[in-house]
């Protein structure tokens, strides 16, 4: 008998059925769109997509009146410049703090408690704080996504070491390896995919403090944009605004994964079995 | 809150658009209603209205015309502006330079009902560094970008001899205005109050303008949906009586004057010496009179010239506005400032008339 359950699309009707559920929602959305404009001829709400078109075209290829820049591209370099920053230094973090959490009974005992406390801290609740002591540059807001992603970043690559099996840390021992070859040699070729995975994880959490820093001050930038325009409700703006974010955010995670998948093929073995 | 007219398209949308129901109820409400929601966010010359509904005046009015007014708190101001230009509300608080920005230039027809006041004091720049606007070129200057601190500071740096280009403009939460003016980096700020006075008792702070050098030019209204309004014109009577009925006890020099600033007080985070610090920076129009004068007065059409010129450098008026004459804002009397074709704002002198002739 035929069940749902052994029913597999073919490639071309997985593409469709892909496509199916956006196509329905933009239907929708300029049905919607009309149906306010007919109501209301100046109405921002639900702009046309002809006019998010419009404003696109504009913000990336006109130069600003008062700045002289193009302001979607020197928004989008702000933003990524500060999410690289904050992204590079929690993973950094991530994987120093993590192997010697992981590997070393010692270290763990003393801060492993003091990670579990800190990542239970909301990063925006302390935002005056870091406001004060970090003043409001960039700084700040690579900070805010630091303090973010890092704890998580922390305790997952902990895990991660700490779940090696004890085996392969006795038999490196036994074949004369001290605890830095063990750390390099062992853990970290262990713990280099993972991080990678946790990375992929953490880009929505960074990409919503990188936003919520913008918001806050700034100068420039895809948030402070959204922000801004969002005291006159230019939805023309905000909502290809927000697409571009999403593109970019699936876009690095796409990397991510292909990188990984590049660089530690071994540790995928069974995703390509399957 | 009211959900649209049953329209299940716009319901279904909006679920999968994830925009809020409130947003997509817009559109026109051209039948006579019973029931209507006006929004207020703290400010000095907006807390008149929650102190109405708490003391039963707002009851008692809207009884008199038989209809229901609720009065609801929104914790932001300009997503409390959004909501109302959005069509979840009748009716706003607001300045008017938000009313043009943002409703207005949104294509929602909108009548500012009541005049409340002028600030006078309650927005300012405050700088540790510079001492005089001259001194601010070169500075980079903490405020929220296109609101009327922005505006303050235009104005500022005209009178200066300066413009926009010789400074740096950080856009700043409200929110977060004090804590930022703590952070050694900040210089200076443009703010309203009660930050303002937050900001001006840090030690080595300095007050360089105020908006008792541009009197009259930033003005708190209740503004209200034109079509709502001509519909039911009880419900305009209904709020020109509550807000005149709160006023007459607001200034009540005695014990009951001084209960009622008390509890505005309380409602907007601060104490009864507080708020009468914010008065004070605050001219109130405690009399219809005042408030027609004021609404009649030729200064109010060059002041929104300055605010349309202004709005429209800044392309608030809407990427399709080709000048500031692109939205028409009509003053009593009939004087219209810029397009006729496409009026939506406009100065109402009708109700606060009627309670002046004390025939409400």
């Amino acid at each position: 008998m035929r069940r749902a359950v052994n029913i597999v699309p073919g490639s071309g009707t997985r593409i469709l059925l892909a496509l199916l559920p956006f196509l329905l929602i933009a239907c929708l959305y300029v049905v919607a769109s009309a149906e306010r404009r007919a109501a209301n001829p100046g109405d921002k709400l639900l702009p046309p997509i002809t006019e998010m078109a419009t404003s696109m075209d504009r913000l990336a290829t006109e130069p600003d009146r008062r700045s002289g820049d193009l302001t979607l591209w020197s928004d989008t370099a702000a933003s990524l410049q500060r999410l690289f920053i904050g992204l590079g230094a929690a993973a950094a973090i991530g994987l120093v703090l993590g192997l010697t959490l992981g590997l070393l009974p010692l270290a763990s005992a003393g801060l492993s408690p003091l990670v579990a406390v800190v990542s239970m801290i909301p990063p925006m609740a302390i935002l005056p704080v870091l406001f004060i002591v970090f003043g409001l540059g960039e700084l700040s807001k690579v900070v805010l996504i630091v303090i973010g992603i890092a704890p998580f970043l922390v305790r997952d690559l902990a895990m991660t070491v700490t779940a090696i099996p004890s085996e392969q840390i006795v038999k490196a021992q036994t074949l004369g390896a001290s605890t830095w070859q063990l750390m390099l040699r062992v853990a970290l070729p262990q713990a280099m995919p993972r991080l990678i995975e946790a990375l992929r994880l953490s880009l929505g959490p960074a990409f919503l403090f990188l936003i919520s820093a913008e918001a806050i001050a700034a100068e420039s930038g895809l948030g402070y944009r959204i922000f801004l325009v969002r005291r006159y409700l230019a939805m023309d703006v905000i909502l290809p605004y927000v697409a571009w974010i999403t593109l970019i955010a699936y876009l690095l995670d796409w990397l991510l994964a292909r990188l990984a998948r590049r660089a530690f093929p071994w540790a995928y073995v069974q995703e390509t079995r399957r | 809150m009211r959900f649209g007219n049953g329209r299940f398209g716009f319901r279904a949308l909006s679920a999968a658009l994830g925009l809020s129901l409130a947003l997509l109820a817009g559109g026109t409400q051209a039948e006579p209603k019973k029931e209507f929601n006006i929004a207020w966010t703290i400010y000095v010359g907006w807390m008149p209205w929650p102190y109405a509904a708490d003391a039963g005046i707002v009851k008692k009015w809207a009884d008199k015309y038989g209809i229901t007014i609720n009065v609801k708190q929104i914790n932001d101001y300009v997503e409390s502006i959004n909501q109302y230009t959005a069509g979840g509300f009748d009716g706003v608080t607001a300045t008017n330079m938000d009313g043009l920005t943002i409703p207005a230039a949104g294509g929602v027809d909108t009548t500012i009902l009541i005049i409340g006041d002028f600030s006078n004091g309650n927005d300012g720049i405050v700088s540790k560094t510079a001492k005089t606007p001259a001194d601010l070129k070169g500075e980079s200057i903490n405020l929220v970008e296109l609101s009327v601190s922005h505006y303050l500071l235009a104005r500022a740096l005209e009178a200066a001899g300066l413009s926009e280009k010789d400074v740096t403009i950080v856009n700043t939460s409200d929110a977060d205005m004090v804590a930022a003016f703590k952070s050694p980096e900040t210089s200076t700020v443009v703010t309203w109050n009660p930050l303002l006075a937050e900001v001006r008792a840090e030690p080595g702070s300095a007050a360089l303008f105020d908006s008792t050098q541009i009197p009259g030019e930033i003005i708190d209204t209740l503004m209200v949906n034109t079509e709502v309004l001509k519909d039911n014109p009880a419900f305009g009577k209904a709020l020109a009586g509550i807000w005149y009925e709160t006023m007459a006890v607001l200034s009540d020099p005695g014990e009951k004057g001084k209960a009622a600033r008390a509890a505005m007080g309380a409602m907007s985070g601060t104490d009864l010496a507080g708020f009468e610090a914010q008065l004070a920076a605050t001219k109130l129009f405690a009399t219809p009179e005042e408030a027609v004068a004021f609404t009649e007065s030729e200064d109010l059409i060059k002041t929104m010239d300055l605010v349309r010129t202004f709005s429209f450098d800044h392309g608030l008026l809407g990427d399709d506005a080709s000048d500031k004459d692109a939205v028409g804002i009509a003053f009593p009397g009939g004087q219209v400032l810029g397009s006729t074709d496409n009026v939506k704002l406009r100065f109402d002198v009708s109700y606060m008339r009627l309670a002046a002739e004390g025939s409400l």
